[in-house]
């Protein structure tokens, strides 16, 4: 005989005197005590099972220890709070079985695991819904609330002492399926901490009052109270709703029926489901009309917007600026931004390399990802100031393939090279520099304007047409995705090596 | 004469109603035990109401004002309509945010605005409500903020951090589409803006050097919405910028909205019903992408002008399509391929991965978890079934299209 109020203490403790004796699940008749008689019904007498026979042998030794997998107090604390008076027994029979069967929950497809299962998804659903469609209304000054106390609450002695002074108060009435006002209400504690409130049910109320929170498993009564603030929310609730794409199922299926008559929004349901279709019909016929004049003046306020460069034209700064909105290759739309070159207009010595990476395409700055953070500490350990030079990519856009929460950098081809072709060009120009480093054999076919294999260059000075001096090296990329350790230090050390030889090759330039 | 609060909130929440997000969760677990304020916020949101449209209504989602100076042919608050127009002051939208959220109405604020004046005056309103929400209330609830373009840097930073989340529109799948219908925003500035939050929540997250610890920065990230049906992109254009969207930005979200006729619309829009069917099944292909491993190329190849199939959700039009990898046995297959059949969802097939542990797994015990045999009988194995020919059966897609609608006399 329990009280079955979805006090899980209650339970436990019958269930571990019933297994310590032995028990059989089949023996036990589990009873709820009905209404608030206390003594209708004697304790069953559990018929004790044949010891030699039922228990396991494990079972045997006493005192016994009884264990059961922590899974199975969070099921069990959760479906105790369901209604159905089938619970107890179900409980029991699985603790029982538990003993033998230890992996017994994992089993997702045992009859007994599924319909505990379903009792705490159900507990779980009812407990959301609480949370949802719980509606305080405000207790105004109007209202007496020892009235409403007496009403709602009455066994619960409200020592109204500790309420301050100017707290706002606010009563809720809701219908639960299951047992879950316990469960649910520090919820409400911690999310409606500064005012005071009840939330009373036919299961049970209950009452915070800033410092305590008081739950009690007796049922209450509905006062019917009313709240200005619903007219406001319904008008909210009203013109949030789209009529042109109508799915009451949908609607129904997640506010059913049955809480409809506790939210104050829900009888404007069947009028706007009602109503929809002439409403649309009603917004295709309205066409559309002059604009007003509000719309004219701000057109001619927007009209001389359109955004002028400040550069001087010829300077790195307008080409910058033009490259902003390129779109010689269709890579732009991808992309978020053009990465552009960076360093001073009169470097003697700039960097190519081949395009910008997920990291400089976010910041809009060539060199910033993890291959620049490598030639910056490569650099910095022979000394060469990456400040002095002018630093920029073949390609001005990043190519990549998304996959997932990343992107897969993709190599340009040649049309790519060829189109951004246009801006290195302009950067050579404008800068002069003496000499350029290609880094990787996208750089190298762009700069020599044809394809070219990187290892004819690798690590060599070569005189070009316009009295400029190209050396090449491998891309730093290159050097971080190489597996083998050993390798790797190699490739660094080669390519430390050549910005030696860059940084010797620009003090004498 | 001045509108009431109530004449304004109608015609306000009307137009802000074609915004399909109304999301609260994903944010960090805070609550007001310790403060003694007002809200919570504790992982999943929670939906406190469900319009006749079946979306979910969660937080109050309304707009500062809609006076806009942007002319968008898809939107109703185009400067160009002759939508009835108004505006809340600063703390009319804070009371109400207060009194609906004390009601328990909601879960916090969804905020978006019109563009008046400037991008900045728009948003520095904005940031100001959401200051005010924290600092002066005290307010631990949701708020959602969407990033006027163009506005400056700093103060998306300021959003950021009172606001769980933040977003700005793509609208249209393509950069084209966009100039198209909407002159004065700039495509590249849109995923500049996406661009420059990412690099800020990820710096933000970092762990500071002195204090050693992550600061709070839009802790329910990022999202976007793209309208569907407006212009001529297919599914495998829509599905391609969402994939770029996701890589590149780190974005929690894609939102599709069906675009719906508005009144007063522009001549350039087709006024037809919104195509919710073609909505939903872009859903399903972006969670296939998100949660079960499939590539948006896989999901589009074999639909005829990139369009998923309306008939059939894509992940079974995927398995018709590619037979030769089915049947799958559920005792044996791994997690990548058990996701890749029909009617199992993540659950299931934790489900199915867990209770294989311990025996062998039957049809009936799938049906005892309530996966429709129906549907995946034709691509499983399991003990003691095969589909033998099943699989093969030329005629299998019509096994699983819906019934043709019976035509009534007129």
């Amino acid at each position: 005989m329990l009280d079955g109020k979805g006090d899980f203490g209650e339970w436990r403790d019958a269930a571990r005197r019933l297994l310590m004796a032995g028990t059989l699940p089949t023996a036990v008749d589990w009873r709820e005590r009905q209404g608030i008689a206390t003594d209708l019904f004697a304790e069953v007498t559990p018929v004790p099972a044949n010891l030699d026979e039922e228990r396991e042998g494990a079972r045997s030794a006493s005192p016994m220890q009884i264990t059961v997998p922590r899974a199975f107090m969070t099921l069990a604390e959760t479906v105790i709070c369901h209604s159905d008076p089938g619970r107890f027994g179900l409980l029991y029979r699985t603790l029982w079985r538990l003993q033998s069967e230890r992996n017994l929950l994992d089993i997702v497809s045992d009859a007994d695991v599924v319909r505990l299962q379903a009792m705490e998804k159900s507990v779980r659903r009812d407990s959301h819904k609480m949370k949802a469609f719980v509606r305080f209304k405000e207790i105004g000054a109007g209202t007496s609330t020892t009235d409403i106390m007496d009403v709602i609450v009455h066994p619960v002695s409200l020592e109204t002492g500790s309420i301050a002074i100017g707290r706002r108060r606010f009563f809720a009435w809701f219908e639960p399926d299951h047992f879950i006002v316990a469960r649910v209400a520090p919820f409400f504690q911690r999310r409606f901490t500064d005012m005071d409130w009840i939330i009373a049910t036919p299961k049970g109320s209950a009452v915070w009052d800033g410092t305590t929170l008081t739950v009690t498993s007796e049922p209450a009564d509905d006062p019917k109270l009313t709240d200005d603030a619903d007219t406001l929310w319904r008008t909210y609730y009203s013109n949030i709703f789209n009529p042109a794409r109508l799915k009451v199922k949908a609607m129904q299926s997640e506010m059913p029926k049955k809480y409809w008559k506790n939210l104050p929004e829900a009888d404007l349901i069947p009028g706007l489901i009602a109503g929809a279709e002439e409403r649309v019909r009603e917004m295709a016929k309205q066409a559309m009309k002059d604009p007003p004049t509000f719309h004219t003046r701000v057109r001619e306020a927007a009209m001389p917007k359109t955004e002028e460069s400040t550069a001087l034209p010829g300077t790195l700064d307008a080409a910058r600026a033009e490259a902003r909105d390129c779109t010689r290759c269709p890579l732009y739309c991808k992309a978020t931004q053009t990465v552009f070159g960076e360093g001073p207009d009169d470097a003697k010595l700039m960097f190519v390399g081949e395009q910008p990476g997920d990291q400089e395409d976010l910041a809009g700055k060539p060199f910033v990802g993890p291959a620049g953070k490598m030639f910056d500490t490569i650099a910095g350990e022979v000394d060469l100031d990456r400040k002095q030079a002018y630093v920029t990519n073949a390609v001005k856009h990043f190519k990549y393939e998304p996959r997932g929460k990343r992107r897969i950098h993709q190599k340009p081809n040649m049309g790519e090279i060829r189109a951004c072709r246009w801006w290195l060009k302009l950067e050579l120009e404008l800068i002069q520099p003496k000499l350029v480093v290609a880094m990787g054999a996208t750089a190298l076919t762009s700069v020599m304007n044809h394809a070219e294999k990187l290892g004819d260059y690798r690590s060599r000075k070569v005189d070009l047409d316009d009295g400029r001096a190209l050396y090449t090296t491998v891309h730093p990329s290159y050097l971080l995705r190489i597996p083998d350790e050993g390798r790797k230090r190699e490739e660094i050390d080669r390519f430390r090596e050549d910005l030696h030889a860059i940084k010797r090759l620009s003090d004498h330039l | 004469m001045k509108k009431s609060l109530k004449e304004r909130l109608a015609i306000l929440s009307d137009a802000a109603k074609y915004d399909a997000s109304c999301a609260s969760s994903g944010t960090t677990k805070r609550n007001s035990s310790a403060s003694g304020g007002l809200g919570s916020t504790e992982g999943s949101g929670i939906c406190h109401a469900y319009a006749p449209d079946g979306r979910c209504i969660s937080l109050l989602k309304i707009l500062m004002t809609n006076f806009c100076i942007y002319d968008c042919a898809y939107c109703i608050n185009r400067s160009s309509s002759n939508v009835e127009r108004a505006r809340f002051s600063v703390e009319e939208v804070i009371w109400l945010t207060l009194e609906f959220y004390r009601r328990n109405y909601i879960e916090g604020l969804f905020l978006s605005s019109g563009i008046i004046r400037s991008s900045d005056h728009t948003m520095e309103e904005m940031v100001r409500i959401a200051r005010e929400l924290r600092v002066t209330h005290n307010f631990r609830g949701y708020i959602h903020l969407k990033s006027i373009p163009e506005a400056s840097p700093a103060l998306i930073e300021e959003a950021g951090l009172y606001a769980d989340r933040l977003s700005i529109n793509i609208e249209l799948p393509t950069d084209a589409g966009l100039t198209r219908y909407a002159p004065e925003k700039r495509p590249d500035g849109i995923r500049k803006s996406m661009g420059d939050l990412r690099l800020k929540i990820e710096e933000m997250r970092d762990p500071t050097l002195q204090t050693k610890r992550t600061r709070r920065f839009a802790p329910a990230g990022q999202s976007t919405q793209m309208i569907v049906g407006a212009d001529q992109a297919n599914d495998s254009v829509i599905l391609g910028t969402s994939a770029r969207l996701y890589g590149s930005y780190g974005l929690r979200r894609v939102y599709y909205s069906a675009f719906s006729p508005i009144p007063d619309a522009s001549r350039n829009l087709p006024l037809v019903k919104p195509p919710l069917m073609r909505e939903h099944r872009l859903y399903q292909a972006d969670w296939l992408y998100r949660f079960y491993g499939f590539g948006i190329e896989e999901i589009t190849r074999d639909q005829p002008d990139g369009m998923l199939d309306l008939d059939l959700d894509p992940k079974l039009a995927w398995a018709l399509a590619n037979r030769q990898r089915f049947p799958v046995d559920i005792n044996k297959a791994d997690r990548e391929m058990l996701l890749r059949v029909p009617g199992f969802g993540t659950k299931i097939v934790r489900a199915i991965l867990s209770a294989r542990r311990h025996r062998t797994l039957r049809l009936e015990d799938l049906a005892r978890l309530k996966v429709s045999l129906k549907k995946v009988q034709a691509f499983i194995v399991a003990e003691g079934w095969t589909p033998s020919r099943l699989i093969d059966r030329p005629d299998l897609r019509t096994m699983f299209e819906p019934k043709p609608e019976q035509l009534v006399l007129l």
